[in-house]
Order: C-alpha cells, then sequence, then structure tokens
C-alpha cells in the first residue's frame, strides 16, 4: 500500500474515495429503512384487526375463538408474562451472586476462564435447552406437583420458567460481571481500609456504585427472554388460558406465533391477530432493551 | 459484633460460591446430557445418510438433509450479512457522517438486536408471500440474514470503534484518503473483531429454529435450487422431539449432539484464532 498509492493518478483516488463513502451511506441507509420497514410491514398486517376490534379488547379480553372471530390476547399476554417473570425471579438472585463472586472475590485466571465458559455456553442453540427440559425438567416438575399435590403433566408455567432462566443466565452474568469490574478499583480500597470486610464493600459501596448497570443487564435478559420461542414451547404445555398457578400449563405469545402461523391463510383476521402479537413483541423488546443500552452506554461514557 | 460479621462474610461467600456451582452445573449438566443420550443412536447412517421410508416410525436413515440443510442456510446467510455488516460497521466511524445519523443508525441496529426471532420468521414470511415466495433455501437465506445482521454489524461496530484515533490521524498525515485509510488501516487494526463478529452470528444462525420455521420448510431431500425447501438442525431436533416414537425421540438427541458439536467448536476455535490474529495489533 505504501509504495502503491503515490503512484495513483489524484483524480481516479477522489472518485474511489467519493464512491466508498456513497456505499457507506448507502448501506446505513438501508439499516435504517430495515428497522423501519419491519415495524411498518407488522403494523400493515396487524391493521385490520386493530380496525375490527378496539385495542383494549384485544389486549385484555380472555375470549380467544378465532373460528368465531373473536381474538383476546390476554391469555397469551398472561402466559409470556407470567414465564418471563418467573424466570428472572429465579435468575436474578444466581446471576447476582454468581457475578459478584466472579467480579469481587475470584483470581484474575479463574475469571477469565468461567467467562469464557459462560461465553461459550451462552451460545447453546435453544432447541438444546428445549430438548433438555423435556428430558429432565418436565418429569421434575411432575414430581414436583405431585408432592404439592397439583394434578400436572410436568409441562407448565414452571417448566418454561426453568428452562428460561437457564437459558438466560450465561447472558445476565455475562453483562454483570463486566458492569462490576467497571467500578473503580480505589472505591472497593477506600472501603476495605476503613475495616470493611470484602462482603461488606460490595454490599456497602460496588453495590450501590453499579445499581443501574446491573439493572440494566437484568432488563436486558428480560427483554432476551420476553421473546425467546422454541425453548419455552417444548416444555410450556400451551393452552390457552391464563394460568391460575405455576403447575398449569400457559401459551405466550412467542410460542401463538410458531405453532399457528403459516396455516392460517383461510381466516383472514387470524393472521392479522398474529401479527399484532409480533408487533406487541417487538415492540415490548425494544423498549426494554434500548433503555438498558442506553443506560450501560452512559455508564461506560462516564467511566471514560 | 466481630464474630457476626465475619459469620456474614463467609455466610454470602458460600452463598456466592453456591450459585456459580450451580450455573456450571446446569450449563455442564445440558452439554453432558446431550452427549449422553446422543452418542448412544449416532452412528455414520445418521450423518451421511438422508431419510429412508418409515425413517420418521424408527426405521433406517439419517440426517444428512438436515446437516446439509443447515450449513446451506447459514453459509449463505454469514456471506450475505457480511457483505452487508462490514461496511455497515466501516460506515459509522465518525469521519464518514454526522454524530446524529450514525447515533440513529446504531439505535435501529439495537431494535433489530433485540427483535426476537419468531418476529423476523413471522415478517419474512409476509415479504415471501408478497413476492410469492414459498418455503425455500432462499426465504431461509434471506431470514436468517436479517437476523444475523445486527448481531455482526454491532460485533464489528464496537471493534472498528476500538481503533484510536491517532493511529487513524497518521495515515491522514500522509496524505491518504478516507477511503485508503479505512481499508489499510482500520481494517487491518479491527480484524479479529470483524472475525469474532461474524462467528457470532454464524453461530446464533445455526441454532435458530424460530425464524426459518415458516421460511424455510422441512424436507426429506437435500435442495439442488435455491426454491426449494430445506431441512435443518434446530428444526430436525424440534420436530423429532415432538413425535412419539421412542427412536426418533432419541435421534433428536443425535441431531441436537451435532449441532452443539458445531456450535461449540466453531465458538473455540474461534476464540483461539482470535488470539492469534490479536497479535499485530497496535493499540
Amino acid at each position: 500500500m505504501k509504495d502503491r498509492l503515490p503512484s495513483r493518478p489524484l483524480r481516479k483516488r477522489r472518485i474511489l474515495e467519493w464512491l466508498g463513502v456513497f456505499a457507506g451511506r448507502f448501506v446505513l441507509i438501508v439499516i435504517n429503512v430495515l428497522a423501519l420497514g419491519i415495524f411498518c410491514g407488522l403494523l400493515w398486517k396487524a391493521g385490520p384487526i386493530l380496525q375490527a376490534t378496539p385495542l383494549g379488547d384485544l389486549l385484555f379480553s380472555s375470549d380467544w375463538h378465532p373460528l368465531k372471530n373473536s381474538f383476546g390476547l390476554f391469555p397469551f399476554i398472561a402466559g409470556t408474562l407470567a414465564v418471563t417473570g418467573l424466570a428472572m425471579l429465579m435468575a436474578i438472585p444466581v446471576c447476582l451472586l454468581a457475578s459478584v463472586y466472579l467480579a469481587e472475590y475470584a483470581g484474575q485466571r479463574f475469571r477469565e476462564v468461567a467467562r469464557l465458559v459462560i461465553d461459550i455456553l451462552a451460545g447453546i442453540p435453544s432447541v438444546i435447552y428445549g430438548l433438555c427440559g423435556i428430558l429432565v425438567i418436565v418429569p421434575f416438575v411432575a414430581w414436583l406437583g405431585d408432592l404439592a399435590g397439583a394434578s400436572t403433566t410436568g409441562y407448565s408455567l414452571l417448566a418454561g420458567g426453568l428452562v428460561l432462566a437457564v437459558m438466560v443466565i450465561p447472558f445476565i452474568i455475562s453483562i454483570s460481571v463486566e458492569v462490576l469490574r467497571m467500578v473503580p478499583d480505589p472505591v472497593r480500597e477506600s472501603a476495605l481500609a476503613l475495616g470493611a470486610t470484602r462482603w461488606e464493600a460490595v454490599k456497602y459501596v460496588v453495590l450501590r456504585k453499579a445499581k443501574r448497570g446491573l439493572l440494566a443487564a437484568v432488563v436486558l435478559g428480560f427483554a432476551r427472554a420476553f421473546g425467546e420461542t422454541m425453548a419455552v414451547l417444548m416444555v410450556v404445555g400451551n393452552v390457552a388460558e391464563v394460568p391460575a398457578s405455576v403447575f398449569d400449563p400457559a401459551y405466550p405469545l412467542p410460542a401463538l406465533i410458531a405453532n399457528n402461523y403459516g396455516e392460517v391463510m383461510s381466516i383472514p383476521l387470524y393472521d392479522a391477530a398474529l401479527m399484532t402479537a409480533a408487533l406487541i413483541l417487538m415492540l415490548v423488546v425494544a423498549f426494554f432493551s434500548l433503555t438498558a443500552h442506553y443506560t450501560l452506554m452512559r455508564i461506560g461514557a462516564a467511566n471514560e | 459484633m466481630m464474630k457476626s460479621r465475619s459469620r456474614e462474610e463467609v455466610f454470602f461467600k458460600a452463598l456466592m460460591m453456591g450459585s456459580l456451582a450451580l450455573v456450571f452445573l446446569a450449563l455442564t449438566g445440558i452439554v453432558a446430557v446431550i452427549v449422553a443420550k446422543g452418542l448412544s443412536s449416532l452412528n455414520l447412517a445418521m450423518i451421511l445418510e438422508t431419510p429412508k421410508g418409515g425413517y420418521y416410525l424408527g426405521k433406517e436413515g439419517g440426517i444428512a438433509n438436515a446437516i446439509i440443510g443447515s450449513l446451506y442456510l447459514v453459509t449463505g446467510a454469514t456471506v450475505l450479512s457480511f457483505l452487508i455488516s462490514l461496511p455497515v460497521a466501516l460506515a459509522l466511524q465518525k469521519e464518514y457522517l454526522g454524530k446524529r445519523f450514525a447515533d440513529i443508525t446504531r439505535l435501529a441496529l439495537d431494535i433489530l438486536w433485540g427483535t426476537p426471532s419468531i418476529v423476523y420468521g413471522a415478517f419474512g414470511f409476509v415479504v415471501m408471500v408478497l413476492l410469492g415466495l414459498r418455503a425455500s433455501l432462499l426465504g431461509g437465506i434471506i431470514v436468517l440474514t436479517l437476523l444475523m445482521i445486527p448481531i455482526m454489524a454491532r460485533a464489528m461496530d464496537e471493534a472498528v470503534r476500538l481503533v484510536p484515533f491517532e493511529l487513524k490521524e497518521m495515515a491522514y498525515a500522509i496524505g491518504a484518503n478516507r477511503i485508503e485509510t479505512t481499508l489499510a488501516v482500520v481494517l487491518k487494526q479491527a480484524l479479529p473483531g470483524i472475525f469474532t463478529g461474524v462467528i457470532l452470528a454464524f453461530g446464533r444462525g445455526i441454532g435458530d429454529a424460530a425464524s426459518i420455521l415458516f421460511t424455510a420448510g422441512y424436507t426429506d431431500e437435500i435442495p439442488t435450487s435455491l426454491l426449494d425447501p430445506v431441512a435443518s438442525l434446530p428444526l430436525a431436533v424440534f420436530f423429532q422431539s415432538g413425535t412419539p416414537v421412542p427412536e426418533v425421540q432419541a435421534r433428536a438427541f443425535t441431531a441436537a449432539l451435532i449441532l452443539l458439536f458445531i456450535v461449540l467448536v466453531v465458538n473455540i476455535v474461534a476464540r483461539l484464532l482470535g488470539w492469534r490474529f490479536s497479535r499485530n495489533i497496535l493499540r
């Protein structure tokens, strides 16, 4: 490159630069159009039902009878929230404790290796989590249900929540450790110098300082779990009713789309109802992941 | 007083170690279960043959259709999304455009990154119906490309942003223009990060089932054209796990084992190569 540069005529170089810049701008426009296009496409396909049914009925009615043209998405929204909420409830304490250990207690070498393993495991495809769920977690939940005196097949809210929790744990830990490591060392050291034990330094100083970042990590995990389809679909039971206990089956929005889409062309509004489900997923997830990203970005910028 | 403080310390430390052990136990447990169950029906025929008549009742055959199909899908999608993501990441540098436009594009990428894959699947299906396409290799590749672009582009953007500005200034100082600087300096410096981005997206793409559920279809044949439907490993796992025949269910684990093997090997090799690449990087 060094000796090739001057030999090229200036005009040719200018044209090349202009072409490159033009191509760059073009692909950026493509990305923006793509994001907007997906949103508008979903909105357009959801249009018929948004016009036919008031939004309140669509979101809060439990009346799901596609053949009778009544589409109440509430059981599915409740199912999604319940499964995701349950998963987060189980994942959050484990994630926080494990990442505090990795960030504050573990030695440099162990931390690096552990994070490598966790990052690799975070890439395991979701069908594999689902498959293990069918083999291990579903019978476990059935056994648990027997103990608790509830009649359950094991394909239930609890099974879905457990599988989902295991899935998001590596994801949340990976971000949390990073957030905790961003807390500057002098902060810890001054607490320790005042005679605090290590845990006290963590509890009173480090966690307080990292609070917003950890919240962002949890929210990102929530957004990831909210849209997860296959693993949950395989163990959650898929019955279109609002679950009354953790041993009842549930039917989350992504599973609704996955199970029915592609075969519903004969019922006009059905298609639109499923698109509304997709639209809800996209909006909710976009909202949460954007807030989390901006929190993390602000923290990163403040530390530089 | 002192005693209770140190007791608290010991208690929480034990709790933390317990949680971490639980995490590792769960995750290695998954790998162990898949390996143990998958090995039992793994044989050469599983890898080399396509399903024969009666395969789904437990008779002869293998899942070569799904292995080849997955590789076709992901290779196509990786190439396409690379061709789009790399220019995106490079064009997001601050000398190419105003901060406003860059911020908006990063926002769009963030939204796309978070969008669940089932939404891509549904959207892809709408587009395919509009274009008159049926479930096919082409449809699957397009949808996977959409899914992989944000993953790849964001990872590459991160790598490109880490290139020190002083380095670029040196190139500008000797008279190189923006494209020359980008190609000669930035690309070389960001190479390991770019490579990691590609691998990350490859791993996510090969394991994703929800996006290709409606768009790629499923078939027992190995596709011969872009318009043929195509089988894939994640869907092979999903469909076979849902059948009542025990032999076929066991094969779901074998399919999962092959999928897991590909994902893990690609990930580990990528990290090793990333280390080697990063030797000639200036920071």
